[in-house]
């Protein structure tokens, strides 16, 4: 075999390995999903009215304040699902199986490549399982097909930039309980953007942070795909934010895996 | 040569004359200012058990890890099974198999699994891999256990399957780190049988590192003691403990004086001020004894007691790194052994 289908063969192997231990202990997936299920209860159905009516504008119509808040808190299925990858990563880490496949002739990259289309494959199913909620609780989306796929792409963009930065902090911290914790800003995030309420309604200080953090245009882009609102510009930004981001995690994480022996 | 007891490879002189399957030349390494390894040479013939002795701390684990390509060296060259370990580390790679003193299995998988990954890994068609995982559970007899995940086992199943994993490549070099740290007498034994077996079954040449000079003495042909990042001491069991003084007689005194005042008067010998004790070499004969008391009489020192040693681990230490071995209830651990102690200790 040439180093190309090695390099496929092994990455195959390591991704059988993660999707095994996701279905096989479904609990960190489960946690997974339920953080943003239960987001969307509360938000939906506890501070909704209020908000609805506080944000008026942007929620007409008898489905109101869903159509605003689900976008946003589909996303967070994103930023949640990247805190089990950097468990996942640390915990291989600190066992020790990940030295015993740096003194294997495999491909080098094949590790965290399992890694991530492994997380990619868990946060995209859960994100499915959090629009399916969101359905359920009356979101009523107006997207095209092509909106839709459009929505699902930038979706997996934003997946495949936080689980890179995941793998590389999974990698960096000592214990597993400190990789769950790193991540833990990225899940706040985009409280401090527009997924719930509109930035303009924010303090001067924090709605400049609201407007110019990547979870922003993100979520307009998501929004607007999927219920109509303006896009504008934000597209572009958001797709050069995963972009940008994903370049920076992949290279970290294949940085710090590259220094050898990690204890 | 019987299969139980003792090295398992023919005679010294035998596996003087094969090829090297390891050899290293001014091999160092260092983090900083901070020297782990101080330029060691080896030369280990093929199919030959090779063990690296020495304390916590004193560069057994940097060893493995540079050999088995985990991390560079900071100057010093080495081949493992013909390759050079940082131009050829693939070639090397698929020569070797490494046993840490950390079980480097996966806990969420089953014994099967965790052997039909690492067969998957080598690229083994579906059925060879079945066929060698199946094997494999039946000599390192887990074969119950097979279908069970890995995060139930015990510490020396845990251990036997990570070494099965290590075989599932048939690889021709075997590094084993501490491979018996932290399992109970029996354990021990059983994977002590499972190393002489890869020997005289296999042929595969080892390399060891351990605490313990009976593990070294029963599973090497050769010993190297590593003290400080430096090889103070190689050859075989014998010797080494040719080289071990016969005995020492260890006088423990009431009080610092009493100590000072001992030591002043015989000269030779090692103070251990913490202890209160003063280590005479000697080979506790009644002469040699009496001599002691005498000399201790004429002098008025009184002392608390008197102990005759046999040589045992902590006189190879004593005697070839010049310390007390940590952990020793008679020696206090150096602070540069502390440092270091945490992260082998571990588990």
């Amino acid at each position: 075999m040439t180093t190309l289908s090695y390099a496929v063969s092994d990455s195959a192997t390591m991704l059988r390995r993660n999707l095994k231990h996701a279905l096989r202990y479904p609990s960190m997936t489960v946690s997974v999903v339920a953080m943003p299920v239960l987001m969307l209860l509360l938000f939906n159905y506890v501070f909704g009215g209020a908000l609805g009516t506080g944000i008026g504008g942007a929620a007409k119509g008898g489905a109101g304040y869903i159509d605003y808040v689900a976008p946003g808190i589909i996303l967070m299925a994103a930023t949640s699902g990247a805190v089990s990858i950097a468990v996942g990563v640390c915990v291989d880490k600190t066992e020790g199986i990940v030295n015993r496949f740096r003194t294997m002739a495999i491909s080098r990259a094949s590790f965290l490549t399992g890694h991530v289309v492994g997380g990619v494959i868990q946060t995209m199913v859960s994100i499915a399982f959090v629009i399916g909620v969101a359905l359920l609780m009356g979101f009523r989306p107006d997207a095209t097909p092509v909106e839709w796929l459009a929505a699902i792409g930038l979706l997996a963009l934003l997946t495949l930039a936080l689980t890179w930065l995941s793998a590389a902090i999974g990698l960096v911290a000592k214990t597993p309980e400190t990789a769950s914790n790193i991540p833990m800003p990225l899940t706040f995030l985009p409280f401090l953007g527009s997924a719930i309420v509109p930035p303009e309604s924010m303090p001067t200080g924090l709605r400049w942070f609201a407007e110019y953090q990547p979870f922003t245009p993100v979520i307009e882009t998501l929004r607007g795909l999927l219920t109509g609102t303006a896009i504008g510009d934000s597209a572009l930004i958001a797709v050069a934010w995963c972009a940008g981001l994903t370049l920076v995690g992949y290279l970290w994480a294949r940085a710090v895996f590259r220094r050898g022996a990690t204890r | 040569m019987t299969v139980t007891t003792g090295p398992t490879t023919p005679t010294a002189a035998a596996t003087a004359t094969r090829p090297p399957a390891i050899t290293a030349t001014g091999l160092a390494k260092s983090y900083g200012d901070k020297v782990v390894l101080d330029g060691i040479d080896l030369r280990i013939p093929e199919g030959t058990v090779f063990a690296l002795l020495g304390p916590n701390g004193a560069g057994k684990t940097t060893t493995v890890q540079i050999l088995s390509t985990l991390i560079p060296a900071t100057a010093g060259e080495a081949r493992v099974a013909g390759h050079d370990v940082t131009r050829d580390a693939d070639a090397v790679r698929a020569a070797i198999g490494v046993t840490g003193q950390f079980s480097a299995v996966d806990n969420l998988l089953t014994a099967r699994e965790n052997l039909l990954l690492m067969a998957d890994l080598h690229h083994l068609d579906r059925r060879e891999g079945r066929r060698r995982a199946t094997d494999l559970l039946r000599r390192f007899e887990l074969t119950e256990v097979a279908a069970k995940p890995v995060v139930t086992f015990s510490g020396g199943m845990r251990r036997k399957l990570d070494l099965a994993m290590t075989l599932v490549g048939d690889p021709r070099v075997i590094f084993l780190d501490e491979p018996t740290t932290g399992l109970d007498p029996r354990s021990r034994r059983t994977m002590w049988e499972i190393i002489r077996g890869l020997v005289t079954d296999d042929g595969v040449t080892i390399f060891l590192t351990t605490q313990y000079l009976e593990e070294a003495d029963q599973l090497a042909d050769r010993i190297a003691v590593l003290d400080h990042g430096k090889l103070v001491a190689e050859g075989t069991a014998e010797e080494l403990k040719r080289r071990i003084p016969g005995s020492h007689v260890r006088l423990q005194f009431a009080d610092a004086d009493g100590l000072a005042a001992a030591a002043a008067l015989f000269g030779a010998g090692t103070r251990d001020s913490e202890a209160l004790a003063l280590h005479l070499p000697g080979d506790g004969s009644i002469p040699a004894l009496r001599a002691v008391l005498d000399a201790l009489d004429a002098a008025s020192v009184r002392a608390e007691s008197l102990t005759v040693h046999t040589p045992d681990l902590d006189d190879v230490f004593l005697t070839l790194t010049g310390q007390p071995r940590p952990g020793h209830p008679a020696g206090s651990p150096s602070t540069s052994n502390s440092s270091n102690s945490s992260k082998e200790n571990a588990r």
